[in-house]
């Protein structure tokens, strides 16, 4: 069982309101990001859930059970740290058996769990070096195997995957929600990266300034962006922000259009062409609309403009959102 | 980065470490406090009585007072003086690509394993000796008359001794932090047009800031306690020339065995001790937290 | 720092660096030349070096004359003993002061190092008579304890600047793996900062072996390390240069090997885990 629940909790640090007040409900089984811009609160939020932070107020229910108090070790929780935080004077045996050790598990009970979970992790080859001689993708699983090892009821990773390369990247990513999958376990993620919030989140939870912006699924807050933080928030590259006249011809103080939502050749809006980026699959082209500003668009591969030529924008008219004076969505 | 328990946790285990220093501290001061209010002789222990300011009062009037202060005070200075000038040039040279770094580091820090009366003695005998001394040797072989280094100039020679032994700490911390800055600063350095002198004095200088700071705190703690190195050598003589706080104390205490006054010295050099640390730390002790 | 430069120079610069690093070391290599010649020799004027008569005689008498491995076995015992005692008061001291910092644990850092500021011979006699009535007063026990104490504020500190290196996550990590404070400290964070542990000890059990104040001043015979066989050595009979020389050379020679042989945890460690 993995169902977390938040009740107004609240953190702050002197007079620093870092997490001003969050409810939340965290089902067993789903994997939940925490994503926001750094300095939002998201890693105090995870470090509140792990207790290596105490609330300042409020309650923290794990499985029903009030664990608001509870020291880190009694949680039943494990957590993937940004850094890995492998034991480096422990070989990779040792730190996945660490856990297990503190629980008192016997030799042999230890071993038998550490050869399953470096099977399931590619691991067995390198269970006898130290941290220090594996790459970046390695240490990652070591991080995750300590983890599992404690079949613990939730998962917590702090943006486990910020120290690795682009490519490796992608490949840990899918990984982690593999392992997902398979597990079937509660997993918090905490990522400022939005392509990790919209690929492996169920359930996406958006922190700004330690409160909580907008909770649901990917495609939920692609489609709908309660406010305008998440609008800029969510989507790559980002949705473009329109005020002025333009807006008020929608009803609105602004109106967003995402990049891939305007079409190129014909439509209402001309402009001239800044700066076009040819990608293959995709071109980039930011143009200079009159009477409105700057656009991203976001074009097909094969489409062929250049810096100084006139085009004509035409946005889908169902893919135009609007938001009133408090940045808030007007549906 | 913490919770109550964790806080608490660490005030528990910081407890012990500052509970036994407190005490360790507190209760010799406050026995030498008592003391230092007493007429108390150890020739006569049955006439103690108190004598209110007398015992601060002879101390403070005593004509070897203020040359004690002067004499604790140059002791310390011409010390830090000497090794980190001589520590921050050692240092340089060793610092350049030389053979053999690694005996060479062990040569200069050798003087450092030697405990403070087999340094003085040393000194004493097998150098500074008038007769069989080395130096006296080479005054003589140039037909020089040999000097009295510890008759005519007790408290320069106890400051060479010193010296000698603190220049290893001072040159390896030096040396260490040397080691850390990069060439790439002083070859941009280079690159700007700056010559030897201000290459040293506007980079290597400020980068060595933080490590003079803990040589000049580490040594100063050692350093106002400074008595063995006396007592093996002058015995805070001739007369009173090289006697320092603590030796004028010492003798005090030993020599005419008045433990009221000594109590009153003892009081009176922690006081010159927390004025000393008073002006380290607030002079120097922000270069720390670099 | 160190850079290229040409050989030339790199001669000269060896030549210099090789000549200061000699004469900081010659009055060690002197005192342990003069203590392999006969008495005669080690006055002789002009000073002898190759045309000096060698001898053992001296260590011979110095070691038939005196309890040397009494003298040592105290040193070892006391500097060993007050080091090790040391380490487990500040290993505790030393985590909360570097992974729970608060306002005022930089003051605390001051305040400890600061009770070393106090000059030993201000607190001579009411430390004297203590000894004396808790009959710590000559006992390897307490010249254990009165050195730990002494030392405990550099212990404290160089451990803390050891400790801060390591990054807080790890032992969070501990934590989370279901780590008591126990577990934490002496599976996760001892092992990881053993270097600098080392540092600590060894530079530690160097400023106890030389310490030469308390250990003359709270001991007679029984308790005596080798700063009080020295000290009885080089008194009255000032001219017997060889067995001085010997004597002292006994007295410093376990220091000076075990500071040799360990030369890079001690270079460590005599920063203070200070500067890097």
């Amino acid at each position: 069982m993995g169902q977390i629940t938040l009740k107004s909790v609240r953190k702050s640090f002197g007079d620093v309101h870092v997490i001003p007040g969050v409810d939340l409900e965290i089902r067993d089984g789903e994997f939940v990001v925490f994503v926001g811009p750094s300095g939002c609160g998201k890693s105090t939020l995870l470090r509140l859930i792990a207790g290596l932070e105490d609330t300042t107020a409020g309650q923290i229910l794990i499985d029903g059970k009030d664990a608001t108090d509870l020291p880190p070790a009694r949680r039943g929780l494990a957590m993937v740290f940004q850094s890995y935080a492998l034991y480096p004077h422990m070989t990779v045996r040792k730190n996945i058996a660490f856990p297990l050790k503190m629980a008192g598990l016997s030799e042999a009970e230890q071993a038998k769990k550490v050869e399953a979970a470096a099977k399931v992790l590619n691991l067995t080859a390198y269970l006898d070096r130290r941290p220090g001689q594996l790459s970046g993708g390695q240490r990652q699983r070591v991080a995750i195997g300590r983890a599992i090892v404690r079949e613990p009821a939730a998962f917590l990773f702090d943006e486990p995957l910020s120290n690795l390369d682009a490519a490796l990247r992608v490949t840990m990513r899918q990984e982690i929600s593999e392992l997902h999958q398979a597990l079937k376990t509660t997993m918090i993620y905490v990522t400022h990266d939005q392509v990790e919030a919209m690929t492996m989140a169920d359930k996406i939870v958006v922190l700004n300034a330690g409160r909580i912006e907008q909770v649901g699924s990917p495609l939920d807050l692609y489609h709908f962006p309660d406010n305008l933080f998440v609008a800029g928030f969510i989507g790559s590259p980002k949705m473009n922000l329109i005020e002025g006249a333009e807006a008020a011809r929608h009803n609105a103080r602004t109106i967003g259009i995402r990049p891939e939502h305007i079409g190129v050749g014909s439509g209402p809006w001309e402009g001239t062409v800044q700066l076009s980026e040819h990608l293959g699959s995709d071109s980039f082209v930011k143009v200079q609309v009159d009477g409105i500003g700057v656009l991203n668009v976001r074009a097909g591969g094969e489409i062929g403009v250049h810096h100084g030529d006139r085009i004509r924008l035409n946005p889908e008219p169902d893919k135009i959102h609007r938001f009133d004076a408090d940045g808030k969505a007007i549906r | 980065m913490s919770t109550h328990s964790t806080r608490l946790a660490a005030r528990l285990m910081v407890a012990p470490s500052v509970i036994l220093l407190f005490v360790w501290m507190i209760v010799p001061l406050a026995m030498t406090l008592y003391y230092s209010f007493r007429f108390y002789r150890l020739l006569t222990p049955d006439r103690t009585r108190w004598t209110s300011f007398d015992n601060y009062t002879w101390f403070l009037n005593s004509p070897d007072f203020w040359l004690a202060i002067f004499n604790t005070l140059a002791l310390v200075g011409g010390v830090l003086v000497i090794t980190v000038v001589l520590g921050t040039l050692i240092a340089l040279l060793i610092d350049q690509p030389v053979k053999g770094q690694g005996v060479l580091r062990i040569l200069v820090i050798a003087p450092f394993f030697v405990m403070p009366p087999v340094a003085a003695s040393i000194w004493e005998n097998l150098f500074m000796h008038p007769q069989n001394g080395l130096f006296a040797a080479f005054a003589r072989g140039f037909g020089a008359q040999p000097i009295l280094f510890l008759e005519n100039y007790p408290m320069l020679s106890v400051i060479g001794i010193v010296s000698w032994e603190w220049l290893p700490f001072a040159t390896l911390i030096l040396l260490t932090a040397l080691q850390s800055l990069s060439s790439e600063q002083l070859e941009a350095a280079e690159m700007d047009g700056a010559g030897a002198v201000s290459r040293f004095r506007h980079i290597i200088l400020p980068h060595l800031t933080r490590a003079i700071t803990v040589v000049i705190l580490i040594q100063t703690i050692f350093l106002l306690g400074i008595f063995g190195e006396i007592f093996t050598t002058t015995q805070g003589g001739p007369g009173s020339a090289s006697t320092t706080l603590p030796y004028m104390i010492f003798k005090q205490a030993i020599a005419a065995k008045d433990i009221g006054r000594a109590a009153a010295g003892g009081i009176i050099a922690v006081i010159l001790a927390n004025i000393v640390a008073y002006f380290l730390m607030r002079g120097i002790g922000k270069n720390l937290d670099a | 720092m160190a850079r290229a430069s040409s050989p030339r120079r790199m001669i000269l610069t060896t030549l210099a660096a090789w000549g200061v690093a000699l004469l900081i070391f010659f009055p060690v290599l002197w005192m342990i030349l003069t203590s392999f010649k006969t008495e005669a020799s080690a006055v002789a004027n002009p000073p002898e070096l190759l045309s000096a008569s060698w001898t053992l005689e001296n260590y011979a008498e110095v070691w038939a004359r005196s309890d040397y491995p009494r003298f040592f076995w105290n040193s070892v015992v006391i500097s060993i003993g007050s080091t090790l005692l040391g380490l487990a008061v500040a290993i505790p001291a030393a985590w909360a002061m570097a992974f729970v910092p608060g306002k005022r644990t930089k003051d605390l850092l001051m305040w400890m190092l600061s009770t070393k500021m106090m000059p030993a011979v201000a607190v001579m006699i009411p430390i004297y008579l203590l000894f004396q009535r808790l009959g710590l007063f000559d006992t390897k026990t307490g010249l254990i304890l009165a050195l730990m104490l002494m030392n405990l504020p550099i212990i404290t500190w160089m451990l803390y600047t050891y400790f801060k290196e390591i990054p807080g996550e790890i032992l969070e990590a501990a934590r989370m793996d279901g780590a008591g404070l126990r577990s934490e400290i002496l599976y996760v964070l001892t092992p990881m900062a053993l270097p600098g542990i080392a540092s600590t000890l060894l530079l530690n059990v160097i400023l106890a072996w030389n310490e030469a104040f308390w250990t003359i001043t709270l001991t007679t015979t029984k308790a005596a390390p080798l700063s009080a066989f020295i000290a009885s050595f080089s008194a009255p009979q000032g001219l017997f240069y060889a067995k001085l020389s010997a004597a002292s050379t006994m007295a410093i020679a376990p220091i000076l090997i075990l500071g040799w042989f360990s030369q890079k945890q001690l270079v460590r460690g005599l920063t203070f885990g200070a500067v890097k």
